[in-house]
């Protein structure tokens, strides 16, 4: 497409967790990149409204003006059309699945997250037993092990740790506590947040607990 | 291992109205790969089931070897990786083909899906209308899909199905039976004229035309159950 920007570009917004994915898988395979900040509360930019038409989400990866969205497909754009960096997804087939399932089923920590800050009386008391269902699972699926793969740091690890800035005010807000429910997963957080591409990419959970309090005014929440 | 699953190594568990065990179906035929249909009763799931999908409890469920893949669509991406050879690639080969084909099929699961399953058991008619409404849009944001990526040809694919194809086609049964059910047709020749001929085209195929259960029978399912919610819905005023 003559005039498209060369090289990579990632529409993005600072505390977005979707887009941390992204951040941190292109650290992991080294790739170089230029990251765009989008306006999500006022208007979105023609840029992000053209490359995303039916979601206009962010994060969207330009690649020589090509837009891929969604976090998780973007990642597996990156393992495919850089595939002399390192993988971010397992080579085995069975691997392959099982990763995409948790990371994929990782997604509800941010849903039901946003119901648990949003919503009020029983409908909070309901998010409060579904996040304690998905983090119960998530600590099922870690168990004893390092990373959700085994030793080394890997895609559900991936897919997972932009959330965890966001549990200790989804703690707040449920009336449970990580670190006393499930250690192993408070201990997994420390252990991905020592890891340089994963530092360099998240905010502090105060960052976080400060933005939610913006959008609970921007939804009109007063509480 | 072309043709594999033969020595009872594919095991499919379904519910034969399920248009998420249709998809997976489909992929199973298209790629020539032979599996066992294990008939599960929702209302009493088998401790297979549940021992193989302990997070959601849900069918498909993908036995290979012994070992659960779950979510129609990953199990569908699971076919294609773990025999390569057989039969046609589901997925394309090429790496922003593909994120489209994924980003087409998750729009079908995340905007489609929800609107057609309220449009059928939502609790009010305005629900069901609304819901109606954003079916339409969808499907309408579909048909501009289909015209951006089949490139003139028959299929979201091209001139064979595909991923996308996949995704859609396992409904192509609930979107015939449609309108005997509610009384509104869906794939409007004049709305969505593409989508129509596709949904045709899908339908005539030798894989469609074995794993699609026969339209009636889904139509009179579809009938049952939207009695059952309407119910339901009653009781509890």
């Amino acid at each position: 497409m003559a005039g498209e920007k060369k090289g990579l570009v990632l529409l993005d917004y600072w505390v977005s967790p979707f887009g941390q994915r992204c951040r941190i898988g292109l650290a992991e395979k080294g790739l170089e990149y230029e990251y765009s900040e989008q306006e999500l509360l006022g208007d979105r930019s023609e840029l992000l409204l053209r490359s995303n038409p039916v979601h206009k989400a962010v994060p969207v990866l330009l690649h020589d003006g090509r837009p891929v969205c969604e976090s998780l497909l973007i990642l597996h754009y990156l393992d495919e059309a850089f595939p002399n960096s390192p993988p971010l997804l397992p080579a085995d087939p069975y691997a392959r699945a099982q990763a995409r399932f948790w990371a994929a089923y990782s997604d509800k920590v941010y849903e039901v997250g946003t119901r648990l800050w949003k919503l009020r009386g029983e409908e909070q008391a309901r998010a409060r037993d579904d996040m304690v269902e998905v983090l119960g699972n998530l600590d099922g699926e870690l168990g004893d092990k390092a990373f959700f793969a085994g030793e080394a740091f890997g895609f559900v690890d991936l897919a997972v740790a932009p959330f965890t800035p966001w549990l200790p005010s989804y703690g707040r807000y449920g009336g449970f506590s990580v670190e006393r429910e499930w250690p192993r997963l408070a201990a997994w957080a420390r252990r991905c947040a020592g890891r340089e591409s994963v530092a360099k990419s998240l905010q502090p959970p105060e960052k976080v607990d400060e933005y939610i309090n913006v959008l609970k005014k921007h939804c009109g929440i007063n509480d | 291992m072309a043709g594999g699953g033969g020595d009872g190594q594919l095991r499919l568990l379904g519910f034969w109205p399920s248009p998420f065990v249709h998809r997976v179906s489909l992929a199973l035929r298209l790629k020539g790969l032979s599996y066992e249909n294990v008939e599960e009763d929702l209302g009493n799931k088998s401790e297979l089931l549940l021992a193989s999908n302990p997070v959601h409890k849900k069918i498909p469920v993908l036995l290979h070897g012994g070992r659960p893949v779950c979510e129609s669509m990953l199990i569908v991406e699971y076919l294609d990786d773990a025999f390569p050879g057989a039969g046609q690639a589901v997925l394309p080969a090429d790496p922003y083909d593909r994120a489209a084909a994924r980003f087409w099929a998750a729009y079908i699961d995340n905007k489609f899906f929800p609107a057609l399953i309220k449009a059928l058991m939502g609790t009010t008619e305005e629900e069901k209308a609304a819901a109606t409404a954003d079916t339409f849009v969808a499907l309408e944001t579909l048909e501009g899909a289909l015209a951006e990526r089949s490139g003139g040809e028959g299929f979201f694919a091209g001139d064979a199905p595909g991923f996308v194809d996949v995704a859609l086609g396992g409904f192509v049964g609930w979107l015939s039976a449609w309108d005997k059910v509610t009384g509104v047709k869906l794939l409007d020749a004049g709305r969505t004229p593409l989508l129509a001929a596709w949904a045709e085209r899908f339908a005539s195929l030798d894989a469609a035309k074995s794993a699609i259960p026969d339209v009636d029978r889904i139509a009179e399912f579809a009938k049952a159950l939207q009695a059952r919610s309407a119910a339901a819905a009653a009781a509890s005023d």
